[in-house]
């Protein structure tokens, strides 16, 4: 099991830690899959995460200038690791000035990602530092949990409005209640409504345009024929979940979009040119 | 006793202060005829730290002959004349220092622009005398560096991180976090970095030794160091003797004394694959040769209206080690620090505490249940009762 990437490009350094940063923000621990094409940050969907999943796509060509990998055997080119993204995240913010930085599969103490940056200095000799982050292996039985989720039979699926504008909204939503019900129709509105004893607050957003999914790109759009346009599909989730994904972003998608499938779960999906991150928050209960 | 500081050095009097506080709670301040000396010890008495300004640096420095004062005051309250520098810098012109010992105050006032005065009094308590003995010309390995190396190198670790270990080779200092006990070591990131000697204006090897010690005091040093762009010279000898960090020039003296971790592995070789399975250190405290340690604390009391009696200077000089079986740290330094009263019966939290002072008294293997009164200088606190108030 081999792994060994390199980064020399002081815009991907950057883009990466951005997305590193990002995952870092949603969840204290993942799974990293390796393959030879894609790099995947992976949260299962479970109870003990309160139900909320991640699956984040990157393409490592668009990362690494240099990317070698050996899978756990010949046949079977992939690795499983489960990392915590908070110190890598902090390594390399420290070292955006650095004129490479390696990320190796290294087996220190115990199985480590080795974060190796290479300064620039004014003496001959460069200055190296390491950032030795302890990682645990996943055993093979426990892969097919990782597998990308695909995406669910949504209701409706609509353009998100800008990320900026949803925080802070849902920052100001969450000083009032724990709930919030986010509701969308096929004619591009979209609703957060927050409801206590007290007071009701429902921010509007119209005109967000509704992707198209499926082969025909017909006005019903998505699996769901001949649904009324008018129709909201609404799912009442925990709102810091909801603040939790807008807060932590970094980069800026040139997509984001929402799948809604009623009353069950919320199928956030934001693309990049070069990263996909989706992040599935449950329906409570 | 009158100073007076202007123009920048107002600055650095005030960069000085703020280092100072990451060091201990208190100030201690003490008027000489070569400048006036501004202390600080944390409560484990793991580290010191002093800034000699000569009088040159002060555009009047008037003591009265023969005045043998010295006071502490809380750090805080001495910080807080200082607070905001950039401020500061803009607007004050000049700050005078004054003394009143009929009521006991040391009175900052602060000359500002367009007339403005800000006077602040501040009541100092007398203290006895803070000295760290110590010297650095007999430290087997010296180095001078420009701050900004030694910044761009503690930028790497986490500012939550305590302790770092420093070692060197002919040519290559490495710096490394260092992680305390075994359980933490297969979750915390190891984080370490080579600096090569061509990028220090001075660097002398004479042992390759590699010591541990507190960054966060160090950080202190460099606060000071990178805003006035004094370069910054670090000596130390064999693990167990303290790391004296300096920057000099020809109008102020600044030293920290940083106690060292006593039993250290040298773990580096010339290769730097580092064996990382460091074997729990063995607890070698009692035989070590107590008259190694360099430092040894005069803390003689003060002649003035003080009621305790001065310790004996050879118990005050020289204390016992903990015993081996002893200590896990739990707590970083700022929680000791920030510990207003002490419990006399609770055992020192710090290895390092033990580094200062060798002892002359007879080893015990109790030490943790060992009641503080025949510890008599075993200070947890700077406010026990040896020293003079």
């Amino acid at each position: 099991m081999k792994f060994r990437g390199k980064i020399t490009d002081i815009a991907c350094l950057n883009h990466f830690t951005r997305v590193v940063t990002t995952i870092s923000k949603l969840t204290k621990t993942c799974v990293l899959r390796l393959t030879p094409d894609h790099l995947f940050f992976i949260l299962p969907g479970k109870v003990t995460n309160g139900g909320v999943g991640m699956w984040c796509q990157l393409l490592q060509a668009n990362f690494f200038q240099e990317y070698q990998m050996e899978g756990v055997t010949s046949e079977v080119q992939e690795i499983c690791l489960e990392v915590s993204p908070e110190p890598w995240s902090r390594a390399l913010k420290t070292v955006q000035s650095a004129k490479s930085v390696k990320l190796k599969l290294t087996r220190k103490h115990c199985a480590c990602v080795t974060v190796a940056a290479e300064l620039p200095t004014l003496s001959s000799v460069g200055r190296v530092v390491t950032h030795d982050v302890p990682v645990d292996v996943i055993p093979r039985r426990l892969w097919q949990e990782f597998q990308e989720a695909g995406v669910p039979d949504f209701d409706v699926s609509v353009y998100l409005p800008p990320l900026k504008t949803m925080k802070s909204v849902v920052d100001r939503m969450k000083n009032l209640s724990n709930f919030l019900v986010m509701e969308a129709n096929l004619n591009g509105d979209m609703n957060l409504k927050i409801q206590t004893d007290l007071v009701s607050v429902t921010t509007h957003f119209k005109d967000l345009g509704n992707p198209a999914w499926g082969v025909d790109s017909s006005q019903d759009g998505g699996p769901s024929q001949s649904r009324d346009p008018e129709v909201m599909a609404e799912v009442t989730v925990d709102i810091r979940k909801l603040q939790q994904f807008l807060m932590g972003q970094q980069v800026n998608p040139s997509k984001a979009l929402c799948n809604i499938v009623h009353q069950n779960v919320v199928h956030l999906v934001l693309l990049h040119e070069d990263v996909s991150l989706q992040y599935f928050i449950p329906a409570v209960a | 006793m009158q100073c007076v500081v202007t123009g920048g050095n107002v600055k650095v009097l005030g960069k000085a202060i703020h280092s100072l506080s990451r060091i201990g709670d208190e100030l201690y301040v003490e008027p000489q005829e070569d400048g006036l000396a501004l202390r600080s010890v944390n409560s484990s008495r793991s580290a010191y730290a002093c800034f000699l300004f000569a009088p040159l640096f002060f555009s009047r420095y008037a003591i009265p002959t023969g005045l043998n004062f010295r006071c502490k005051m809380a750090i805080k309250s001495v910080q807080s004349v200082f607070k905001s520098l950039a401020t500061l810098e803009k607007t004050v012109e000049k700050c005078h220092i004054g003394l009143d010992e009929q009521k006991d105050r040391l009175t900052f006032t602060l000359h500002c622009k367009h007339g403005l005065l800000k006077t602040h009094n501040l009541s100092y308590q007398d203290s006895e005398s803070l000295e760290a003995v110590f010297d650095k010309n007999s430290c087997a390995n010296v180095f001078r560096a420009q701050p900004r190396v030694l910044v761009d190198t503690v930028v790497h670790f986490p500012t939550s991180l305590e302790e770092v270990t420093v070692t060197v080779s002919d040519e290559r200092m490495w710096v490394r976090n260092h992680v305390e006990d075994e359980a933490e070591r297969s979750k915390a990131m190891l984080t370490e970095l080579c600096l090569a000697a061509d990028e220090f204006d001075y660097f002398a090897v004479k042992a390759h030794y590699s010591i541990t010690f507190c960054l966060k005091e160090f950080r202190g040093l460099l606060l000071f160091a990178e805003s006035t762009g004094l370069p910054v010279s670090m000596y130390f000898d064999e693990p167990g003797s303290p790391v004296v960090l300096s920057v000099t020039d020809s109008v102020l003296e600044g030293n920290f004394v940083l106690a060292t971790l006593s039993d250290n592995h040298d773990l580096h070789k010339s290769n730097r694959g580092g064996d990382a399975d460091q074997p729990h250190p063995p607890d070698d405290f009692m035989s070590d040769d107590m008259d190694a340690y360099l430092i040894a604390m005069d803390t003689s009391a003060a002649p003035g209206p003080s009621t305790a009696d001065p310790p004996p200077p050879s118990l005050a000089t020289f204390r016992k080690p903990p015993a081996p079986n002893y200590r896990t740290r739990t707590h970083s330094e700022e929680e000791e620090e920030d510990d207003g009263e002490e419990d006399p019966e609770r055992p020192p939290d710090k290895k390092f505490r033990s580094l200062f002072f060798g002892s002359v008294l007879p080893p015990s293997s109790q030490m943790n249940t060992q009641p503080l009164t025949t510890q008599e200088v075993l200070a947890s606190d700077s406010e026990d009762e040896t020293e003079a108030e």
